[in-house]
Formats: C-alpha cells, structure tokens, sequence
C-alpha cells in the first residue's frame, strides 16, 4: 500500500503548490519580454480594433455582419473548410504519426524529415508550387495532356479542392505532432496485452490506441480547426478570389474600404466563434475523460 | 477466501516446448530450448537477467516469433498462430492494465474480444473480482489502486476467460516483501483451484522454490536443469546452479578413491572429505572434482558431538554475522580453504566472535558432487 500512497496525485499537487509560490516572482521575471511583446502587439490593438467595432456605442456593424446573409455564409463556409481541412489532415495524419511512433529509429528520423520539412518552408513558397503544380499550363495538367489522356487542362486551381488540398498541406504537422507524441507515451506492454487477450488488430486500434491517444487527437484536432478558421495567404492565392474566407473579407473591408469599424466587428466575430470552438473541443474531451 | 468453481474433468493445458531458439543479431537469447509442462502443473522459469527467460514467455505467448523449433499446446501446433488466438493468459512484469478502463472493464476485455453475452460478462467478471477479493473496486480506474490491487486485476483478467495456459512474467516485481509473500501463496492457490497450467518467470530463487512444482534453470539462453525445487536445491547440475540457488560452498579436490560411495576428495586447500551425494557420477581416483556443501549443513563440533559426521573443518572466524534464525559465520582454515557457514542461532546456542578458533563437520551425505572434469 505504500506504493499507492507515494503515487497519489495529492502530495504531488501540494508539493508543486510550495514550489510555485515559493519562486512566483522567477517566471513573472523571465516571461516578462514575452508579456510585453504580446500586450504592445496583440492585446493593445485587438483592444483597439474591439473599441472600433462597438464605435459611438453602437451595435450596427454587428447587425450588419450578422443579418442580410453574405457574411454568416461566408463565415460558415470558412467553418466548412475549416472542418474539411481537420478531417482530411486527421485522416492523413494519425497513419503517419503512428508509423513514426512505433518504427524503427532510423525510418523514424527519414520519417520525421520528411514531415518537418515543409514546416520550415515559407507558406507562401509551399503556395506558390502548389500554383505551378495545379495551374492551367501547370505540371498536372501537362502531364495529363501530354500522356493524351485529356484533352483540355482540368481545372484545379482557383477552387475549394485546391484551397483545401494547401491548407492540408501546410495544417499536417500540427495534427501530426500530438498525435505522435500521444501514441509514443503508450506503454508497448499495452497492445501485446491486448492481443494476447484476443483482441484483433483493428480490436487493438479501437479499444486501446483511438482512446488512449484521444488527447492528442483533440489538440491536433483543435490546432488544425483553430488556425485554419483564420487561414489567408492560401485561400487568397490557391482559391484566386473565388473562395472567400473570413480572413478574406475582413483584409478587404480595411484594405478597400477602409472600413475600420466594420472590420473589427468581423474580427471580434470570428475571435468569439474561435474561442467557443475551442471551449466546446476541450469540454467535451474532459467530460469524456472524466476530469 | 472464495473461488469460482474448479474446471471439470476435461482440463486442459499440456505445454511443449520443442528445440525453441530465438536470436537478436549476435545475442543468443533462447538455444534449443525443449521443455514439457503437464496440466495443471506450475513450472517456474528462473534465471538472471539476461537469460532469455522472458524472451521464451513471449515466443509462447506469440509476441515474438522463434527461429526454429515449435510450441505445441494440447498437442496442437501453435508455433505460427496469432496471438489473440492462442487462448494464453498472461500477467506482465508492469501488470499492463488499460489505464482508461475501469477495473471490470479491464476484467471484462478477453470476455468482450470473445463475443461473450452481455449477462455472462457481468457474471464472469463479478466472480473473477470476488475471486481477488476485489469486488468492492470494479468502477475504479487502475491507477486508483495500490500495487498488489493492480496486480489482482491482472491476475483476474488474465484467468477470467479460462486459458489453456498461463503466463506469469516476474509479476512480483515491484511489490514490498511482504505483499510478496502474501500474493505468491495466493497464485498459488488460485493456480491450483482454477488447475491452470503456469509458466512463472522470476529471478528470485526463493519465489522460484516456494511456489513451484518444478523449476527449470535457465542462463545464457539454455535450460541448465529441470527439476523438484529439493532436487534443484539438494543436486544443482552445475556450480552455476549451485551458486545461483541458495548459499554454497564449492571445494575444488581430487578423487582420492571413487569406487565406493562414499567417494574420497582430497580438497586443493583443506582436508581430504567423503562425499556422499554423487548421484550418476562416478569419478575415478585422480580425477579432479567440485563439491558442494550448503552452509546450514554445517554443525558446531565444539558445543555437540556430532553423532556420524566424518568431515571436519578446523579454522578460525573471520566474519560473523546475526541473521535472526541463525548465525553466519565465514571461516578461514590454515590452508588458505574460505568456507560459509550458517549455525542455528539461540540462547542455547553459542555465538563466535571473528578470531575464535571454531570446529565445523558436516555429515558426507550431505556435500554433493557437482563436476567432474
């Protein structure tokens, strides 16, 4: 029983407590540069931008976002694309980070490369190959015309496919990353447990790695979400003006319009729809969970 | 304590292991390994670490496959069958619980995997977890129970479905001594009540002797012996065994003359001893021999008589040690000859100090003849 006692969760919780506050003024110290930053850069103006939307105290740039249609459809194909973008990078990437959690080290380290490359490539770069891969005279469509196999270029770019087919492409890693981190903290003991206790392998995936691995696949789940609600370079390059997002319009109502106040509200719109997103994702996980 | 109801006449369980041999690279972990293990008998594995003892549980339970040699169970092949279909309980060194399933869920999981009815389910686990007094726990998760409650889940999970066979992976590891104690009287138990065919695995020589029908002694991949834990304990086939299992003495000596039991050694550094145990050897005068002697064989020659014992050691303490039930002596003779011995301890007893001068005999039977070379 003494074993149970060492492991409780209580004495280790208090013993972080006497540590945290005992040294409560080191971490304020050693954030400080970051807070600074992060007050000057994104809480001063996202508090100016919120001001500007509720101008002369009025609520008639909300009004205007949310009656009449254009931007709640806008906005809901922003979630769509959002959501076809996480399931497709879900779908993906659980395969990959499963291989590289559980191959060897050597094809883990191949594996990974190849994974984190793109990550360290500029977007707009990974956009712009994606331009010549997919484009009118690009390399698909080359390649599809001169093996005779068709006769006009098809076309790819400038549509919700190859929006979806970038933002997959720049989104992997983020949903790959915490899924593979969840499943190398599995004990190895736990599947060949399951196996010899007649589970099949599809029964091992199920029962054991999908719900054991369910925190990183809600924090990839939700990364890829998140960021790809706010998605602008890709869909503006990669969808040619034709598939708007929320980003999109709201560059344009400050770029074209100046319309300042306009634009805040879309921003605190789509801040608020962010943030609940990211609420609902988590609540559910720790009801799921049971903590 | 209660059990569920002991299998019926059709009782299964009969293990044969055939010329196993398993390789990593240039490691040899398992070489030519052939054992049979009867229904409802509990052989234990024992070996350090390092032997290929835990390679050999997982060649049986499917988890790592053998280069030559097969694995028959119930005089069917199961050399190439999936795991999940060799119907093998096993209990890991870590327990291996799913630590996002309750305690009858976890139970319940071989039933489940089975296609079991939901009602039987909930009668079988039920009775599993009263059968590990564990009745009270089954909504809690792993994590909430202490080590030996742990290890009664595993235990439960890995019996609840009736396997042919069960496999028991150092599961006293990490318990206190005690707990220990408690836990291998209680396998035991449950193993003969359920009439489980075991393979234990431990490198704890004591567990490996209190809890086993046989034993088989393993090292660098080989089976040294199998055999009673008395005839492991009393006859070691080699001095690795011999120093492996329990305290003993080994005596290097020349056979002085070997015809006749008791035989003759002149010890390299000591008197000339008869040794009585020799089993199927028969060395011949000249050749040169390993004895064994227990130390608490030895007997106080200064305070008894010692009715019938022929040898005699005659040296002074150099280290002397209480243990509680007896007293650990290290003597040194003048011819240089080291010797371990354990004397009963007690108020009647008399204690040495290091420097005393001590006489210690020990009857021939009981030094075993362990090499002849």
């Amino acid at each position: 029983m003494a074993i149970s006692e060492a492991a409780t969760g209580q004495s280790v919780a208090s013993r972080r407590d006497v540590i945290g506050r005992s040294f409560s003024l080191g971490p304020l110290v050693l954030t400080l540069p970051a807070l600074l930053l992060l007050v000057l850069l994104f809480v001063l103006p996202l508090g100016r931008l919120f001001a500007l939307s509720f101008e002369g105290g009025s609520l008639d740039w909300y009004g205007k976002a949310l009656t009449g249609g254009l931007y709640t459809t806008i906005l809901l194909r922003t979630f769509e694309i959002a959501a076809i973008v996480t399931l497709c990078c879900l779908v993906i990437g659980y395969p990959v980070a499963f291989l590289l959690a559980t191959t060897t080290p050597m094809w883990r380290a191949i594996g990974f490369a190849f994974v984190m490359l793109p990550l360290w490539t500029s977007v707009l770069v990974r956009t712009y190959a994606w331009m010549v891969l997919l484009g009118r005279n690009g390399i698909i469509n080359r390649v599809l015309i001169d093996s005779g196999m068709m006769e006009t270029p098809l076309p790819m770019l400038n549509s919700k496919m190859a929006v979806v087919l970038g933002m997959v492409h720049v989104m992997l890693p983020f949903m790959i990353l915490p899924i593979y981190s969840a499943v190398t903290r599995i004990d190895p003991d736990l599947p060949k447990a399951a196996r010899g206790l007649g589970a099949s392998a599809t029964r091992v995936l199920t029962t054991i790695y999908l719900p054991m691995t369910l925190r990183g696949i809600v924090a990839g789940v939700t990364l890829v979400f998140v960021v790809s609600l706010g998605f602008y370079i890709t869909p503006a390059l990669l969808g040619g003006g034709k598939v708007l997002m929320f980003a999109m319009v709201i560059e344009q109502q400050v770029r074209e319009f100046l319309a300042w106040n306009f634009a805040g509200a879309l921003s605190v719109i789509l801040l608020a729809v962010t943030l609940f997103v990211f609420w609902l994702l988590n609540q559910g996980v720790a009801r799921h969970l049971g903590d | 304590m209660s059990f569920g109801a002991p299998r019926g006449a059709g009782q299964s369980g009969h293990l044969h292991i055939e010329g196993a041999s398993k390789s990593f690279g240039d490691v040899v972990a398992l070489a030519d390994v052939s054992l049979s293990v009867s229904a409802g008998e509990f052989v234990t594995i024992l070996g350090p670490s390092g032997s290929g003892k835990t390679t050999l549980l997982k060649v049986i339970a499917g988890f790592e496959a053998a280069d030559a040699g097969r694995i028959m169970l119930d005089g069917s092949d199961v050399t190439d069958l999936d795991p999940a279909r060799r119907n093998i309980g096993m209990v890991f060194q870590n327990y291996a619980l799913f630590p996002h399933m309750s305690v009858a869920r976890n139970v319940a999981y071989p039933l489940v995997m089975r296609g079991v009815g939901r009602a039987e389910i909930a009668r079988k686990v039920a009775a599993a977890l009263e059968m590990v007094e564990l009745d009270g726990m089954a909504q809690r998760l792993p994590r909430q129970l202490s080590g030996g409650q742990q290890q009664r889940v595993a235990l439960a999970r890995a019996t609840v479905f009736q396997p042919r066979l069960l496999l028991l992976d150092e599961p006293f590891g990490a318990l206190d001594r005690k707990l220990r104690e408690q836990m291998q009287l209680e396998v035991r138990r449950l193993q003969r009540r359920l009439g489980l065919t075991t393979l234990f695995i431990t490198h704890d020589q004591e567990e490996a002797l209190i809890m086993s029908d046989r034993i088989a002694v393993m090292d660098k991949g080989r089976l040294q012996q199998v055999g009673r834990p008395h005839e492991i304990y009393e006859a070691p086939a080699s001095p690795f065994i011999a120093d492996f299992i329990g305290e003993s003495n080994i005596f290097t000596g020349v056979v002085e003359a070997g015809l006749d039991v008791p035989v003759r050694v002149r010890l390299e550094r000591g008197p000339t001893i008869e040794v009585g145990g020799v089993g199927n050897l028969r060395p011949s005068a000249g050749q040169r021999v390993r004895v064994m002697v227990r130390p608490e064989r030895f007997v106080d020659l200064g305070s008894n008589p010692g009715a019938g014992v022929v040898n005699r050691i005659d040296g002074s303490i150099t280290e002397s040690a209480y243990i509680g039930v007896s007293d650990k002596y290290r003597i040194s003779t003048p011819d240089g000859l080291d010797v371990l011995v354990r004397l009963p301890s007690g108020p009647s007893r008399r204690r040495y100090q290091a420097g005393e001068q001590i006489a210690a005999g020990f009857h021939a039977a009981d030094a075993r003849l362990i090499e002849v070379q």
